[in-house]
């Protein structure tokens, strides 16, 4: 397996200077990702899972360039991503695309459909073929070519996903990354959306790199699954394993906290989902 | 474990009485013909995709329906003595009597219910000196400490003292939470409290809640798209879609045995986990299509255009089927579908 990694993170460290509270103490600092190493294969798809807080979306913009450790490495398909100015980045655009939790705050309301998808393309300098190239897109996230001349709030919150997805794969990138693509959604809208992100792994042969704070929604999805908490990966596993035998502690909390429809009928209440999260300090 | 429906109670325990709701702008059609009870102690769910008329409903009961939007039906809130008269035909001033008193409302985003620029401490005191449920000063004090330490906020004192930005999402909520709980009302609606929050959040707030109400003997309408919270936090269940109320049920029933195809569909795109343990790569199970915007669902069954059943039959609007006997009526318990799942011979 010598096969480049198409992401790789070495001890990766982000630190935020927070806002002095007070003239006498010192400036806190948040370690946001605290020593994070983490090998993601060709193919693989891997989720990313913990609390709001714990560092996932930091580490994802660490991953995309769009911010720079403090401290380690970060390596897309090979290349170094950590110590590059974001001018020398305009590779990993091609080679790496996102999706947001919120399709409506990450959609340009005032732009239409078609330029929406196109942006990535344009941003490239391509210039012709585009309009053919949406249409294509549209059509293979499910939606109707007639979609490219509407504006996105003319668009329900799943269809805005499709929309997203649709933009995400328009330069043929190798890796989609996504920050809790469906924790915005409808439980109906979330399972047509999974499976269209299932779909386009599955068809355009992508690494996936998926967060959620629930574990639930990554285990249809991925191969393996990382939890995060407070900046540390405390767990990684195969997704089979993780489920069948969580070995941290707050794993198994994550866990005991997702009210799931079976054993809630089994007569599990909200007292025991409480019981199951450890107890929090703060 | 079925729900044995009990005998007929010797006193009415009914809370919130809703007969035949309707709610539409001038042109359109958004709530029709709503109709449900909930009792004293009760906990009731109130599920369906975005779209399907949940907030409405809420709004509805509490008199807070946006400009533009006309209700006709009865309401009336059984808990007090006397019992209200119709709440749809009070004047707001009557309603802001009833509203953070016998009637209170925790909505999905805890900032549009708290005032940003005053101590979350002085808002829960607030709702207690406004309604004058207090005694004095002193007991308003002793009060907001208590009831912050109910919901389980640490160092409750100290934290009155807080600014809502400076506290989490999760604790913000328990603020809420601790303001609709203070005057102990006789029903706590609650819209979508936790689909903000973090899976670990959300159960120890669904706790609260459910702790809050029982403590209290308080009725409760429960909102959200998430049926493992429904089924969490609720003994009954009120499915809505279009508009309308298609099923009705003991949680265990509506989602263990669905009738209606609507809610046959929920359930299934609920389910993420599979075959036993395993990662299925075969898709998930989803309802077809989405739901349409306003004024734009069929007549006949609302649900007929997304519907993998429907036939000619389903054109015109079927007959409430009562499945069964409840304590809270007839149409506590039971669906509106021509041909529903769960019987002989299906699938
Ligand atoms: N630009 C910033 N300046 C200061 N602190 C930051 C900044 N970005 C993130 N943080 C802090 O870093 C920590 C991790 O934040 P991050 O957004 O990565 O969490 P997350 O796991 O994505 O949470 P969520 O589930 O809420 O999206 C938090 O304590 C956050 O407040
Ligand atoms: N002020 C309003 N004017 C017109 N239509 C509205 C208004 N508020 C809500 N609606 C429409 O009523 C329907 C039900 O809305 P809502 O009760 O918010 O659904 P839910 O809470 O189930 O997501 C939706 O189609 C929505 O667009
Ligand atoms: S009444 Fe007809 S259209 Fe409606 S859910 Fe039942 S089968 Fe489907
Ligand atoms: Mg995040
Ligand atoms: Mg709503």
């Amino acid at each position: 397996m010598s096969e480049t990694p198409s992401v790789e993170l070495r001890n990766v460290t982000r630190d935020f200077r927070r806002r002095r509270t007070s003239l006498t103490s010192p400036a806190p600092v948040v370690r946001a990702v605290d020593d994070v190493s983490l090998t993601v294969a060709r193919g693989e798809r891997i989720g990313i899972v913990g609390e709001s807080g714990s560092g996932k979306s930091t580490l994802l913009r660490l991953i995309c360039g769009l911010d720079r450790p403090t401290s380690g490495e970060v390596y897309v398909e090979g290349r170094p991503v950590h110590d590059q100015p974001p001018w020398r980045l305009g590779w990993l655009r091609a080679t790496l695309q996102l999706v947001f939790q919120d399709p409506m705050s990450s959609l340009d309301p005032r732009m239409r459909v078609r330029d929406i998808v196109a942006e990535p393309l344009v941003a490239q300098g391509r210039r012709s073929g585009n309009r053919e190239r949406v249409v294509e897109l549209l059509e293979r996230v499910g939606l109707s070519a007639e979609a490219a001349d509407r504006y996105p709030h003319q668009f329900s919150g799943g269809q805005r996903q499709r929309i997203s997805v649709a933009r995400a794969l328009a330069p043929d990138p190798d890796i989609l990354v996504a920050d809790e693509p469906v924790s915005a959604l409808d439980v109906s809208v979330r399972a047509q959306v999974l499976n269209l992100i299932d779909e386009v792994v599955e068809g355009f042969d992508l690494t996936l790199v998926f967060v959620s704070h629930d574990l639930s929604v990554v285990r249809h999805v991925c191969d393996r699954v990382a939890v995060m908490r407070r900046g540390q990966l405390v767990e990684v596993a195969p997704t089979e394993q993780l489920f069948a035998a969580p070995e941290h502690p707050y794993t198994r909390s994550l866990l005991a906290a997702v009210p799931d429809l079976q054993q809630a009928l089994a007569g599990r209440t909200a007292e025991d989902l409480a019981a199951g999260v450890a107890r929090r300090e703060r | 474990m079925a729900a044995a429906p009990a005998a007929a109670p010797a006193v009415d325990r009914t809370v919130l009485r809703v007969d035949g709701l309707s709610v539409g702008t001038r042109h359109t059609g958004l709530l029709h013909d709503v109709s449900f009870q909930i009792c004293r102690g009760e906990r009731v769910g109130l599920i369906g995709e975005s779209g399907s008329g949940k907030s409405l409903t809420a709004l509805a009961v509490m008199g807070l329906l946006p400009e533009g939007l006309a209700a006709t039906g009865d309401v009336r809130l059984s808990a007090r003595t006397p019992a209200t008269r119709n709440l749809l035909d009070l004047p707001e001033r009557d309603l802001a009597r009833l509203r953070g008193d016998g009637l209170s409302m925790v909505f999905q985003e805890p900032m549009t219910a708290l005032n940003p620029t005053m101590r979350v401490g002085d808002q829960v005191a607030e709702v207690m000196l406004i309604h004058r449920t207090q005694p004095s000063r002193g007991a308003v004090r002793r009060r907001v400490v208590e009831l912050l330490e109910q919901v389980d906020l640490p160092d409750p004192a100290h934290l009155a003292r807080s600014y809502p930005h400076e506290l989490s999402g999760g604790q913000r909520q328990r603020v809420v939470l601790a303001i609709a709980l203070a005057n102990d009302p006789a029903l706590l609606i609650c819209d979508e409290p936790t689909t903000a929050l973090d899976v670990t959040v959300q159960a120890t707030v669904l706790d609260l809640v459910v702790r809050g109400v029982e403590e209290r003997d308080a009725a409760m309408l429960f909102i959200t798209h998430d049926l493992g919270v429904v089924a969490t936090v609720c003994e009954r269940v009120l499915v809505m879609y279009g508009g309308r109320i298609v099923e009705a049920g003991p949680v265990q029933d509506v989602f263990g045995d669905p009738r209606h195809r609507y809610t046959q569909g929920l359930v299934a795109a609920s389910d993420l986990t599979g075959a036993e343990g395993r990662r299925e790569r075969a898709a998930l199970p989803t309802i077809p299509g989405s739901v349409p915007p306003a004024g734009r669902f069929p007549d006949g069954c609302v649900f007929r255009t997304r519907c993998t059943h429907a036939d000619e039959v389903c054109r015109t609007q079927p007959p409430w089927v009562p499945r069964g006997e409840h304590p809270a009526g007839e149409t506590a318990y039971g669906h509106a579908c021509v041909h529903p799942a769960g019987g002989y011979g299906d699938e």
